[in-house]
């Protein structure tokens, strides 16, 4: 080893304090990049896998009933591949043990080769011919804790059948498993069931025929072409309207939380990394720059400028390298952690975790490239003096009073005060530097937290403003006004409110979009319309009102008109004004006064469903009243609905928040610590000169930490503003048309990020403060004239 | 081995300009020893380090070995500095995370045809403290090593400033000797840089300086030894 080499190793492992500071600067941006990008390829790859090995269809239609005749023209279509018809029936199902209402779908089993494969977890599939043995969905099995050999009854058509658990699956059409309409997933209270076709068949009247059809095309086959002639050939069967996979709902909210997580994975780690490099730069840079003497010397050996920047350039490296393997080795960690994170979430039954290397030299190019033009940058400057000049010390810095003494304020400053003032005014450069560096780690620290202040407001406005029934009743069909008051009527029932919700797609010319009208009381007291300021907006007596979101997918604006296209009965298309708009944080949903709804349809008094306020006491036993009352098709119960969402949601929140808050905390920290031990570097002679002088270690300490406590004091406020504006950017970049994050920061946010910084200054503070003490006061003094 | 022309030298530090030099001729011949005296504030240092490559005059022409250091490059500098010159510099400037072996293979590493280190500080009285750092050392036995650095790789000038000037008398005459018996046994050209008026005794010539001038030039007819001196 050479001796160069050797003071390599040497002043590294002296300096092993702010080498790991640095390194841990590093990593962090390192390991967020990996960490999200692994996360994203990891869930994009075990989707793709899972719909091709399990041959997840591409085009979908429900429909009334049809001859299984019909399945020739259908595979005649031109550009379609495989066919399959399956009978689906939705129903309410009564679980042992377990009071709250649930429902669930019946599907009829895939055909042997056929399409939606299932990839059974445990037990087996039902024996051919039996009737009362079902395959359970995961999600649904593990919320209710079911192993093969358990029961749970079914109404089916009418009578409560008992069936047996012999098997449970996960499907692709099921990966993420909501009930049609509901905003979150709540897999207590709904579940898949498969059973053989021939039962459900014979319970709903489809022998010989189908209710459910399943398509894949050729390579050739274009997917609106198909649903086109489809739709024409199934319009006398009543069919609802074919979609094409990116409208299946599970396949919908899956690309949208892909795209939320693809913009985090962008985003996030864009900032991270960026903010990792620009701290890089400026810290290789000032620790270069206080070995300018020993640059001079090497100089004046002979060494030339190349062997020179050699030398600190495989300094720069070795901590570079030391950054990116912790970085790569927690990116890889809390990658594999995520993504196992949102299988679960998803239900995959395997996940194909990916790593891909250009990710990987990604992170390396960004950090290297960041770190090496600030190692050469420094080596530059320190090496174009000529060595007689570098060797002396630096000429006296030009001080010159500052600005509040300009203005004749310095009465009120004491000395070290005036120093600590007029140092930072003299390098304002190197302040800022310091200021944006700590800022920018303030603000990091801020995007870690946000999320879950902005989910709690979310559910606060959507729950607790705006939808604030606390159970919601779904009639199996058009019924009667009257009937909502009869459960009004109900003892325990506060209030009920009648709604009516119709299918539709609403199209403007070439966007179109399927969603619900929901049909509404104008002062309806249960589902209240919210404009920008979360005042009540009472609903027109004519003309729909849609979330912002929706008419900005349509291209409408209020006074404009769109098509509405009934989506049953007799399948009539109306032009409709929009009548106004809401802001809404999830979904996509349409609004109309009841009546006016009622007369578009041409039916008269007609609802759906019911909105319900009820006693706290008497939720329960309402719940069970209503299950068994006739034509109720489901009762949802708001709030655990949204409890069991929020529990799982959280824990993707907080593990995301947790991860992202210890990585910007070992930022924040990495550049509190550097600026304070440089600033130490380049100032010990000046205080040893004062110590020498008669100062106290207490004073000369203020000086140091006064300056390093001022710079953060400005920095905070500074980086509230980055915080503020990196947030705004990352909700931006993760809006989907499922849900949109309300870019609303709670005062805790604040306080968290200023509170860290602090106890990264005040720890810093510490170790600088135990140094100075160590200061060996005759020996600073010596070393330079 | 030197010959400087007409050399001038401004510096602008800070707000203030300084003349360190007004036009100083001056000769180094092979094999001599030169002690240059002059108060603080003369030029000393500035026309040594121009001489040894360290900095560039603003005016005037130095030939060095045979080469114009005035037209030279940094790669010819750089050269120039490696081959032809070793430098002592009054604090020492030993790398402080390097040993005494070290802190002289450092040199010897890039050098053409170098003695090795422990040869090196052998000549100098360390060679019993070759593994010790520089915070381990005395001062005179920091400029001992870092003469031994200096003179490893055979230079043909050795070029020390204020070699004694951080030191109390005993340790500065050890320095000294050190200084002459390398004269003496390697033939190396050696320049001391002095505000010290008693060292002049031991050069073969003195050379006086003030304030940016050459006031005069003597020869001793006699070197007196290092041990000798006193002050």
């Amino acid at each position: 080893m050479s001796a160069l080499d050797r003071k390599l190793w040497r002043e590294l492992w002296n300096q092993r304090g702010q080498v790991l500071a640095i390194a841990v600067v590093i990593a962090g941006g390192v390991s967020t990049l990996l960490m999200s990008l692994a996360t994203l390829d990891s869930l994009t790859l075990t989707r793709d896998a899972f719909y091709r090995d399990y041959r997840f269809a591409e085009v979908f239609v429900s429909l009334k009933r049809a001859p299984e005749s019909l399945r020739e023209p259908i595979a005649a279509i031109p550009g379609v591949r495989q066919v399959e018809t399956r009978v689906a029936a939705a129903v309410n199902l009564d679980i042992p043990d377990f009071a709250d209402p649930a429902t669930g779908v019946l599907v009829s089993l895939p055909e042997r080769d056929g399409l939606n494969q299932l990839h059974l977890l445990a037990g087996r599939l039902p024996e051919p011919g039996r009737d009362d043995e079902t395959v359970v969905s995961q999600a649904f099995a593990e919320a209710h804790e079911f192993e093969p050999g358990a029961h749970l009854s079914a109404i089916i058509d009418g009578r409560l059948q008992r069936l047996t658990i012999v098997g449970i699956a996960v499907s692709p059409e099921y990966i993420y498993q909501i009930k049609p309409g509901d905003l979150f997933p709540d897999f207590a209270r709904h579940g898949v069931l498969w059973m053989n076709r021939e039962p459900l068949a014979r319970a709903y009247d489809m022998d010989g025929a189908f209710n459910d059809l399943l398509l894949t095309l050729t390579r050739e086959g274009r997917p609106k072409d198909v649903i086109e002639r489809l739709d024409v050939l199934l319009e006398p069967y009543g069919g609802l309207g074919a979609i094409e996979r990116s409208d299946q709902l599970s396949d919908r909210y899956l690309d949208a939380e892909l795209e939320q997580l693809a913009g985090m994975a962008r985003l996030i780690p864009g900032v991270f990394l960026g903010v990792a490099a620009f701290l890089l730069n400026v810290v290789l840079g000032r620790l270069i720059g206080a070995q300018r003497d020993q640059i001079a010397i090497l100089k004046a050996f002979g060494y030339s400028a190349r062997q020179i920047g050699g030398h600190y350039v495989r300094w720069a490296l070795v901590i570079i390298l030391l950054g990116l393997v912790i970085g790569l080795g927690a990116g890889l960690w809390f990658g594999l952690a995520m993504a196992e994170l949102y299988r679960g979430f998803f239900y995959f039954p395997y996940l194909e975790f990916s790593l891909r290397p250009p990710v990987i030299a990604l992170a390396a190019v960004v950090t290297l490239g960041a770190g090496l033009t600030g190692t050469l940058a420094a080596v530059r400057r320190a090496v174009r003096l000529p060595p007689a000049e570098a060797m002396q010390p630096e000429p006296p810095p030009r001080y010159r009073p500052t600005l509040v003494e300009r203005f004749g304020l310095q009465r009120f400053l004491s000395q070290p005060t005036r120093m600590i003032l007029r140092h930072i005014e003299r390098r304002p450069l190197k302040s800022l530097l310091s200021i944006l560096g700590i800022g920018l780690a303030c603000g990091i620290l801020m995007v870690g937290r946000f999320q879950e202040g902005a989910l709690d407001y979310l559910i606060q406005v959507q729950y607790g403003l705006a939808q604030r029934d606390d159970l919601t009743v779904t009639f199996s069909e058009p019924t009667s006004r009257r009937v909502v008051l009869e459960l009004g009527a109900r003892p325990g029932v506060d209030w009920a409110e009648p709604t009516r919700q119709v299918a539709v797609r609403l199209r403007q010319a070439n966007a179109s979009q399927s969603t619900a009208i929901q049909g509404l009381e104008p002062d309806s007291r249960l589902r209240r319309i919210l404009d920008d300021r979360l005042q009540v907006q009472r609903l027109p007596a004519e003309g729909l009102v849609l979330s912002d979101q929706l008419a900005q997918l349509l291209g409408v604006g209020v006074g404009d008109r769109v098509e509405v296209e009934i989506l049953e009965g007799r399948r009539e298309r109306h032009r409709v004004v929009v009548a106004g708009l809401v802001r809404e944080f999830t979904g996509l949903s349409a609004y109309m006064d009841l009546e006016a709804l009622n007369r578009l349809l041409g039916e008269g008094e007609a609802v759906t469903g019911a909105l319900l306020a009820v006693e706290p006491g008497a939720r329960d036993r309402l719940v069970a009243e209503l299950k068994a009352a006739p034509r109720v098709a489901g009762v949802t119960d708001r709030l655990t609905a949204i409890q069991s969402f929020m529990d799982s949601m959280t824990e993707i929140v907080l593990s995301f928040a947790f991860v992202s808050t210890l990585l910007a905390g070992s930022i924040a920290f990495g550049v509190v610590y550097n600026d304070a031990r440089i600033t130490l570097t380049e100032r010990a002679r000046e205080l040893a000169t004062l110590r020498v002088l008669g100062f106290s270690l207490g004073e000369i300490t203020a000086i140091l930490l006064g300056e390093l406590a001022l710079l953060t004091a400005i920095a905070i406020p500074v980086g509230f503003g980055i915080g503020w504006g990196l947030i705004a950017l990352i909700v931006r970049g993760i809006e989907s048309e499922l849900y949109r994050i309300p870019l609303i920061l709670e005062p805790s946010v604040f306080a968290f990020a200023a509170s860290v910084i602090l106890v990264a200054a005040l720890l810093s503070g510490l170790l600088v403060a135990r140094r100075l003490r160590r200061l060996d006061l005759v020996a600073v003094l010596k070393t330079r004239e | 081995m030197f010959q400087a022309r007409g050399l001038t030298k401004v510096y602008v530090m800070g707000e203030v300009r300084v003349e360190a030099l007004r036009g100083v001729d001056l000769d180094l011949y092979p094999g001599e020893l030169a002690v240059l005296l002059g108060p603080s504030g003369s030029g000393k240092s500035t026309l040594l380090n121009i001489l040894g490559g360290l900095d560039s005059p603003t005016g005037g022409q130095v030939i060095a070995a045979g080469r114009d250091l005035t037209q030279a490059g940094e790669r010819a500098l750089t050269a120039f500095r490696r081959q032809v010159v070793g430098f002592v510099f009054q604090f020492y400037n030993l790398i402080p995370s390097l040993t005494a072996r070290e802190n002289v293979a450092i040199v010897t590493e890039i050098a053409e045809d170098p003695m090795t280190p422990e040869a090196a500080l052998d000549l100098v009285g360390l060679g019993a403290r070759l593994d010790h750092f520089p915070a381990q050392l005395s001062g005179g036995e920091q400029q001992r090593v870092a003469i031994a650095r200096a003179i490893a790789k055979r230079p043909r000038v050795l070029l020390c400033d204020e070699p004694t000037g951080a030191l109390d008398s005993t340790t500065g005459v050890r320095v000294l000797e050190v200084l002459e018996r390398v004269n003496r046994e390697l033939g190396t050209t050696t320049a001391v840089i002095t505000h010290n008026a008693a060292i002049a005794a031991m050069a073969d010539r003195v050379i006086l300086m003030a304030d940016g001038r050459i006031q005069s030039v003597r020869t001793n007819p006699e070197r007196v030894a290092p041990r000798e001196i006193h002050w």
